[in-house]
């Protein structure tokens, strides 16, 4: 051997040694992130990214209890409006500058005060922030908020360096500096975001890999096709069709979560003229709409039974749920009964709005065809999101086949579509008791009040009904068998502490 | 020549003027309020309120146009509406990347397409050249978006062979990038070469049946040296217009297959900029494509001018 050849052949090996050693993740995600500011972005996909980019002041377990990661410790004065933490030592932003106290309150002040921000109203309730002294922090709220701390597991409790947030300002996002296990290194447009190791993590050593990539496939079978090839080693949301082809296949598992949100039928109920309908009127047929609704069969049909049938804002295995209102069995013969009590045994015409996805328009199908049955003849109008969003919110709409993503608080999940003039209140429904008895529940800290006031209310909404709960998604994800120590979470985050891969 | 050239020039404008002002009205006729796309799932009334100040939503419609074609002209094309980028930062990026699909694809075409053409013109009625039509029918009819998948589920997933999507920069990894452009190039180039082997063979067959071919295969020419030397040397004219005019069939086509395959190309970006309503984004790629359009015509309008001095008085 030449000594040329000799010198290559040591840089090619010593380059594939390298190259084994540096770990890297890389992740199938099924759209692009939009712009990767916590205090500005709105997509689910990018947090996905923050959950490897950010910490927060508070994280939850898969049990939705609140735990410790940039706080360490909290506690409530006695009526409710002061909320006091312990902050965490010896914690670095990507930047250097160090975490404490006053870097709270200068995030707090960007994610009300930014103009670009869409945080605020995770946080009306703050009136105050002050730092007591480095590591403790106060929050003075105008009235009790249940819901804070939850908020503070998300986005809005995301703590973003002081530093650069102050020379960027609102063009943080093309290079977030966090303080999360990984840092911020590069991201082409619709292709890759790369993340690489923060080596003064204050959790460093349950981070099993040197980078992280995420790639934004959009197609499910492309996506599950590439974690076969071995070009990913994870994906998220797979497609609940293909969940047998990824529990059969060679090499990669399955895990699953059931999550936080919920897909429904909102009913227009006083949202303009269109709100005149023979549904939007009467309770009584929207029961029976509900009742001619086979819920496992739809699950059965659609998602081969991988997701939870649902008839509440909260999935059945959440603490929240209603036991005293079972996911009801079809019963065409009440449903019929009910209509003819409402009025109408001849039957109804209604126009329900869907978006225009293969999935949408499959369950909306299913349902035509058991509501058919008892005389509901739907028309089903096929839109595209983006206009089905603007639509419904315009009241031009019988009735809308659209779904939430869920929020850890069971507030997120209700307070702002069933109150009088809420924000989401498409279906302008509006009940003075519902409206007492769901402010009470977000005001209120003790647990076991709480679910009695959203108890109470359900006894109201299982009556009048302005949205049909149908299911509860199942967030699955899918990877490689090399892939150790994930945990699902219900909020569909993939959480890379305590995840490696195996040699 | 000039004044030509001048002449020419001074036609695009309106051109580009009317396609502007075509755009502009689509975009505000679809459905749907980018604001509310925009703000994401919890659509604070603030927060919708502030975007429409900021993007300047609440202007009357005709100041929205010349606010953003004055701004055009000074070359700012905006900032997309989903990640605060500059438009025109976009289109650069993007751009690149469908090129080098396209030329990949166009290389396909022009390898497969024409030597098939070819020989079926020489093996005219026989089984070859069935065969070659039959392969060539197959290819227009076969949707891209299916034949990627296929692909992608044999190429990569069975036989591992080639990564099933991406995108590596050339400048990055030459190898890589070519690698993992192959799949989707063949996707893409299957069709235009179909479209190639039928007007080769055409081409082909008319040239070969011309006087001097007969000549020249009367001298003895050997038959190898008619075909490619006599035969395909004439033939070449319309191939040659055919190829500029297929890239442009090639830059919508790679719409299709930069989705399947994931390329973070104009095609991309395009369809998800129309469906997050971004309309900076899709105003801007229309803008920038037509005046390329209209640049490659007057070029061509040029260089036919250059070729054929006939058509200077005109």
């Amino acid at each position: 051997m030449t000594p040329t050849r000799t010198t290559l052949l040591a840089a090619l090996l010593s380059a594939t040694a390298l190259a084994a050693q540096a770990q890297d993740l890389r992740i199938g995600l099924q759209e692009d992130p939009d712009v990767l500011d916590p205090d500005q972005s709105r997509t689910f996909v990018g947090r996905i990214v923050y959950a490897a980019l950010c910490d927060k002041l508070v994280d939850i377990t898969p049990d939705l209890e609140i735990v410790p990661q940039l706080a360490t410790g909290w506690e409530w004065n006695e009526d409710g409006t002061q909320l006091t933490m312990t902050l965490r030592e010896g914690v670095v932003f990507h930047d250097g500058t160090p975490f404490d106290a006053a870097a709270v309150v200068a995030n707090i002040d960007r994610s009300q005060n930014m103009d670009e921000s869409r945080r605020k109203s995770e946080l009306t309730s703050v009136t105050g922030v002050e730092a007591l002294d480095a590591q403790t922090v106060r929050f003075t709220l105008a009235q009790p908020d249940a819901t804070l701390l939850a908020q503070f597991t998300d986005r809005a409790g995301m703590m973003l360096s002081p530093t650069a947030a102050a020379a960027a300002g609102a063009d943080l996002g093309s290079n977030p500096v966090c303080s999360g296990p990984f840092k911020f290194k590069e991201r082409v447009q619709q292709d890759r975001i790369v993340l690489e190791r923060f080596d003064d993590y204050w959790n460093a050593d349950k981070i099993g890999f040197d980078s992280v990539t995420f790639l934004p496939i959009p197609d499910t079978t492309v996506r599950l096709a590439n974690l076969q090839s071995g070009d990913l080693d994870m994906i998220e949301r797979l497609a609940a069709t293909d969940l047998g082809a990824a529990e059969t296949a060679d090499g990669i598992k399955v895990e699953k979560a059931t999550s936080l949100g919920y897909q429904g039928i909102t009913i227009n109920i006083g949202n303009g003229e269109r709100a005149a309908n023979p549904l939007g009127e009467n309770a009584k047929l929207r029961q029976a709409l509900s009742l001619v609704i086979d819920r496992d069969a739809l699950n059965q049909v659609v998602f081969n039974g991988a997701f939870a049938p649902g008839n509440q804002p909260f999935p059945p295995d959440s603490p929240w749920y209603d036991t005293d209102y079972p996911v009801p069995q079809r019963d065409v013969e009440k449903a019929k009964a009910l209509m003819a009590e409402a009025g109408f045994p001849d039957g109804i015409d209604i126009t329900v709005q869907v978006a225009n996805n293969p999935v949408q328009m499959q369950v909306m199908q299913v349902i035509q065809a058991m509501a058919a049955e008892a005389g509901i003849r739907i028309e089903l109008e096929a839109k595209e999101f983006a206009t089905l969003l603007s639509e419904q919110t315009a009241g031009a709409f019988q009735a809308s086949q659209i779904g939430w993503s869920g929020r850890v608080d069971p507030d997120g999940n209700i307070h702002q579509f069933m109150t009088t003039d809420a924000g989401l209140n498409d279906a302008k429904y509006s009940n003075a008791d519902v409206d007492r008895l769901l402010d009470s529940a977000r005001t209120s800290t003790d647990t076991a009040a709480r679910k009695a006031d959203y108890d109470a209310a359900r006894d109201i909404l299982n009556e009048e009904m302005p949205i049909v709960y149908l299911y509860h998604p199942v967030w699955i994800w899918a990877m490689s068998d090399a892939v150790e120590g994930f945990v699902p979470y219900p909020d569909g985050m993939i959480r890379l502490e305590g995840v490696s891969m195996k040699e | 020549m000039l004044s030509f050239i001048l002449r020419r020039l001074l036609i695009a404008i309106p051109t580009i003027i009317l396609i502007s002002v075509f755009v502009f009205a689509l975009q505000k006729l679809l459905p749907g309020d980018p604001v509310l796309a925009m703000a994401g799932e919890d659509r604070d009334p603030a927060t919708l309120e502030f975007l429409r100040e900021k993007y300047r939503l609440n202007d009357p419609v005709v100041v929205q146009y010349f606010t953003w074609i004055g701004n055009a002209l000074r070359g700012d094309l905006g900032i997309s509406l989903r990640t605060n980028q500059p438009v025109l930062a976009l289109i650069a990026e993007k751009l690149p990347v469908t090129i080098q699909l396209a030329v990949m694809a166009m290389s396909f075409a022009l390898l497969i397409g024409i030597p098939a053409g070819i020989l079926s013109a020489v093996r005219k009625g026989t089984i070859t050249d069935y065969i070659a039509n039959v392969v060539a029918l197959s290819g227009l009819s076969i949707p891209n978006f299916w034949l990627g998948i296929m692909l992608i589920l044999l190429v990569s997933v069975k036989w591992q062979l080639l990564p099933a999507s991406g995108y590596v920069p050339l400048s990055e990894d030459p190898v890589r990038s070519i690698t993992v452009m192959l799949m989707p190039a063949f996707v893409l180039g299957t069709a235009l070469a179909a479209t190639m082997m039928r007007h080769t063979r055409s081409a082909m067959l008319e040239v070969l049946t011309a006087d001097y071919v007969r000549t020249a295969r009367a001298k003895g020419v050997k038959e190898r040296r008619v075909v490619l030397k006599h035969a395909f040397r004439n033939a070449l004219t319309p191939i040659v217009t055919l190829t500029a005019l297929l890239f442009g069939e090639l830059i919508g086509g790679a719409v299709l297959t930069e989705q399947i395959f994931t390329i973070p190309g104009f095609g991309k970006l395009v369809v998800d900029a129309v469906f997050n309503r971004d309309y900076a984004v899709v105003q801007g790629i229309v803008l920038v494509t037509a005046v390329g359009f209209i640049v490659m015509n007057l070029l061509a309008d040029v260089l036919y001018v250059l070729l054929n001095p006939r058509l200077r008085g005109q």
